[in-house]
């Protein structure tokens, strides 16, 4: 221990040459990082939720997993969903050329293809609550509920993002601070992939296995 | 999709109507004659003094860490209070209320509180105690340090700092607000499922308790963000992770903790309000619900909580031992493994809290053995504090007692702790007072540490010290009120003697609850000479004014290489760490007053209202859900995103200090430290005594 502090401090530089400035985007990254562990944790309790309340008791002799799951809707759902972040991922391959326009049309695709999402998955679930299958008939159906909607409370978030960063692209080009935000939402919209894929899997795939 | 609940509704208003206001309880009366004349005393002094201004511009739109800090610890000391006058009202109803014979007045049957009312405050205090006063003085105090540890101007993300506060002090303003305006939860701070429910607790009370601790838990998480990103990304060059006080790992362990854990309470209160308002079956008593899941979802925030409050204690003793034993810090690598061990087994014992729910012997002993784990990193910890103390020139300052102090308690705490571990035990004691006087135990550590905290670094925020001797005063009546309020309530826990109860049975429980009575009068005497302490330290600030940058002599970390208080730049130019105790080996090499040669242009970030203005429109929309508003709410929340985008498109070019002005506050300074300049007339509020002789400066600089 005293080894660490046994400097000899002749010599020894006392002050940095200039301040330290850590890499802006690095240092904003990092932080969206440590965003999307939290909400990983939500998601995390929001599944272990739904895992639990996945039994026929908790069904309330309401409809199971068997009867309301559709992995076929829920496999066009994928489609839509992976393709609108691979357009995402695409214009950022345009970000690297500088290309303004090429970015914007990759935003434009993105954004079509999350709303097809939105609107089959709004779908799926209008149908549900109209054969009476809604969140007030029992705790699997909340379950249920809830951790579908709030993925897709996530990608109404990420098509309003989209759209403020397509509007900032715009207006101010490639700024650090446009950048920093765009890879941000990146990381956000691939995040919803790697969450929907958790669901497609525990939820719609092994809903139709009737496990339960 | 909303569901039906019973009374009124308006549109306008909600559920909110002038019936609501409890102005027939005279108890709150006359708090809230107190609270309005206190607010308008504070109202008038701020505008007799011409601060509003001053107000605006130097804290409410701050975005520097230091202030920030002093906010959160202001904000924690005043609900700190409120919490322990709650705890004064619940000694007060138990020692009144004991055998059928016993008076009862206020409405009551026996002693003044009615049973809810009695419910409210002991749910208010939990809730207060824990979420709104220990953890913003802790996550006030990691504000403040570390970034001065870490040789940092700020934190990583100082607009997202400011939000975090605001967002806590909305959440404040929500548990405030319930005292005068509806009531309050009355299901413990645990939120009890299912009396949490709809149909258990129809009124507000509980959506008072969801919204708050929502509310809350989000300024903590984004908070923990904050300081994990300040220590990965902003230490000073020459700092390696070895040499990083020790007081920065905790920091960072226990914002490892909190960014992890209190999502899954934002998840499970989550579910718990689309119970109250969209009618789902998560926790509900049927139709599909499961009342364990709430339980093991909030336990699996609720004991990572408990470590994230008491890590950075842990850090406080490890900073403030070394610097009064005139030692290192013994076992340093140790420390920081221990302090990242805590963290990690913290997430593995949280079924300790109900071994008696029967899940079964083989998971009641994974849980029984990894409680008894915690001992291990704990016992580390202990140890080396006892090593640094050995042979130590040991002085008993006062931040020092409140430190020894609290190594007793963790003692006594973490031995019964030990106990608490074993189901055995555990099923005799299980929701029974030993069980409070436990965990009260516990957090007296961590409240032991923050007063300690509080004292060590108050001159290197405000620049004077805090009076030794009313301070010792406080600081032993606050013991004596620990040992013997909790002795006694240990002594009834193993009488039996359950928690919770506003009426006692048992007349020979008498004696033991007058003893705790007792001690929440020591407390108040305490609290009496604590705010006695502040008073006369500020008004007679002159007169405990401290020279140099080291406060205490033999202090051993980086913050005490800047100046007493510190200047809103911290450091004038960034210091390049050499050591692991960079300051004491410069001041024991004669290189403390060593400045630099050349100062730089120093960059930072402009104030700005708009975490204000999020922190108001939060409280709107969480008073808004409360009261089922749903106009209100929903404007709320749109006027917030709003408010985010706007944000987005008003980069902050920041502001540039320049060299010259620099090279000119330090040589202002260095006189104010040598005495040459008259110092009664720096304004108290720490970075600002030297802010306003800056502002004073600065048309001149710039002129120049």
């Amino acid at each position: 221990m005293s080894k660490m502090n046994d400097m000899d401090p002749a010599g020894a530089v006392l002050w940095a040459p200039h301040d330290a400035e850590p890499d802006m985007i690095a240092t904003r990254t990092l932080g969206f990082w440590l965003y999307l562990l939290s909400d990983a944790m939500i998601v995390a309790s929001l599944f272990a939720s739904y895992l639990v309340l996945n039994h026929r008791m908790n069904a309330a002799a309401g409809p199971t997993a068997g009867a309301v799951m559709h992995p076929l809707t829920a496999l066009w759902e994928t489609i839509l969903l992976l393709s609108a972040i691979l357009a995402y991922g695409l214009s950022l391959v345009a970000l690297k050329r500088k290309d303004r326009r090429g970015v914007l049309a990759g935003f434009g695709v993105a954004c079509m293809l999350g709303l097809g999402f939105l609107v089959m998955e709004g779908h799926e679930f209008a149908d549900l609550a109209l054969r009476g299958a809604v969140p007030e008939r029992s705790g699997y159906l909340s379950a249920l509920y809830t951790l579908v909607l709030y993925h897709a409370v996530h990608i109404v978030f990420a098509l309003l993002w989209t759209a403020v960063m397509a509007v900032q692209v715009a207006r101010q080009g490639f700024t650090p601070n446009v950048v920093y935000r765009l890879l941000n939402l990146k990381l956000f919209w691939f995040f919803q992939g790697f969450i929907w894929i958790y669901v497609f899997c525990f939820v719609d795939l092994t809903g139709a296995l009737h496990v339960h | 999709m909303l569901v039906h609940y019973p009374g009124p509704w308006t549109p306008l208003l909600g559920r909110l109507a002038l019936r609501q206001i409890p102005y027939q309880n005279p108890i709150l009366v006359w708090t809230f004659v107190l609270v309005v004349l206190a607010g308008a005393l504070v109202v008038g002094a701020i505008t007799y003094t011409r601060s509003w201004t001053y107000l605006w511009r130097e804290w409410l739109t701050s975005v520097d860490h230091k202030k920030i800090g002093v906010m959160y610890c202001l904000l924690g000391l005043v609900m700190f209070f409120r919490g322990f006058i709650d705890g004064v009202m619940m000694r007060t109803q138990q020692v009144m209320a004991v055998g059928p014979h016993s008076p009862g007045y206020l409405g009551a049957l026996h002693g003044y509180l009615p049973p809810y009312h009695f419910g409210q405050i002991y749910s208010a205090h939990g809730t207060i105690m824990i979420l709104f006063a220990i953890t913003p003085i802790l996550v006030g105090l990691m504000n403040i340090i570390v970034p001065l540890q870490i040789g940092a101007r700020d934190m990583a993300y100082p607009y997202l700092n400011a939000l975090s506060f605001w967002l806590t002090a909305a959440a404040t303003g929500l548990v405030m607000i319930s005292l005068f305006v509806g009531d309050f939860s009355h299901a413990g701070w645990v939120g009890l499922i299912p009396l949490t429910e709809l149909a258990y607790s129809p009124g507000v009370g509980v959506d008072y308790w969801i919204w708050a601790v929502q509310i809350g838990s989000v300024g903590t998480t984004l908070a923990s963000i904050n300081i994990i990103a300040t220590i990965i990304k902003m230490r000073a060059p020459g700092m390696s992770w070895t040499k990083m006080p020790i007081f920065c790992w905790t920091a960072l362990s226990t914002s490892v903790v909190g960014l992890s854990s209190f999502p899954v309470f934002t998840a499970a209160v989550a579910l718990l309000s689309l119970d109250r308002y969209a009618g789902t079956h998560f926790f509900t008593a049927g139709l599909g619900g499961n009342l364990m899941l709430y339980t093991d979802l909030f336990w699996i925030w609720g004991h990572p909580e408990v470590y994230y409050v008491v890590l950075p204690a842990f850090g406080i003793l490890s900073e403030i031992i070394p610097t009064f034993s005139e030692k290192p810090l013994f076992g340093y690598m140790t420390m920081a493994a221990a302090s990242i061990a805590i963290g990690g087994v913290s997430w593995s014992v949280w079924l300790h809290h109900f071994f008696t729910m029967g899940a079964g012997p083989g998971v009641n002993a994974f849980f029984s053995i990894a409680s008894m784990l915690v001992g291990i990193p704990t016992g580390v910890k202990v140890f080396n504090w006892a090593f640094t103390l050995y042979r130590g020139r040991v002085r008993f300052d006062l931040p020092m007692l409140w430190a020894l102090a609290a190594l007793v308690l963790l003692l006594t705490g973490g031995l019964t702790g030990m106990m608490l571990a074993m189901p055995a035990i555990n099923y005799t004691v299980h929701n029974s007072v030993f069980v409070v006087a436990h965990f009260h135990n516990m957090l007296n550590v961590v409240g032991f540490a923050c007063l300690g905290a509080i004292n060590f670094w108050f001159p290197k925020v405000f620049g004077f010290k805090l009076d030794e001797r009313i301070g010792k005063r406080a600081f032993w009546y606050f013991s004596a009120g620990t040992a013997v309020l909790f002795g006694c309530m240990y002594a009834l826990g193993f009488m039996g003697m359950p928690r919770r109860l506003d009426y006692i049975p048992f007349p020979s429980w008498r004696p033991l609850l007058i003893g705790e009575e007792i001690g929440i009068v020591l407390f108040l005497i305490s609290s009496y000479y604590l705010v006695k302490q502040l008073y006369v330290s500020i008004r007679n600030r002159a007169q405990y004014r401290v020279s140099g940058s080291d406060a205490w002599g033999t202090a051993r970390s980086l913050e005490w290489l800047a100046h007493c208080p510190v200047p809103f730049y911290n450091f004038a130019v960034q210091p390049h760490i050499n050591v692991r105790d960079e300051w004491a080996w410069r001041r024991q090499n004669g290189l403390g007053q060593t400045a630099p040669e050349h100062y730089e242009d120093i960059h930072l970030p402009n104030n700005t209202p708009i975490p204000l203005f999020i922190g108001v429109l939060t409280f709107a929309l969480g008073f808004g859900l409360v009261w089922r508003m749903y106009w209100l709410a929903l404007a709320s929340l749109i006027a917030i995103i709003a408010a985010i985008i706007a944000r987005a498109f008003d980069d902050d070019p920041g502001q540039t200090i320049p060299g010259e002005r620099i090279r000119r506050i330090e040589a202002g300074l260095a006189g104010v430290l040598e005495g040459r300049v008259a110092t009664g007339d720096v304004v108290v509020g720490g970075a600002v005594a030297f802010e306003t002789r800056a502002t004073k400066a600065a048309p001149r600089a710039r002129d120049a």
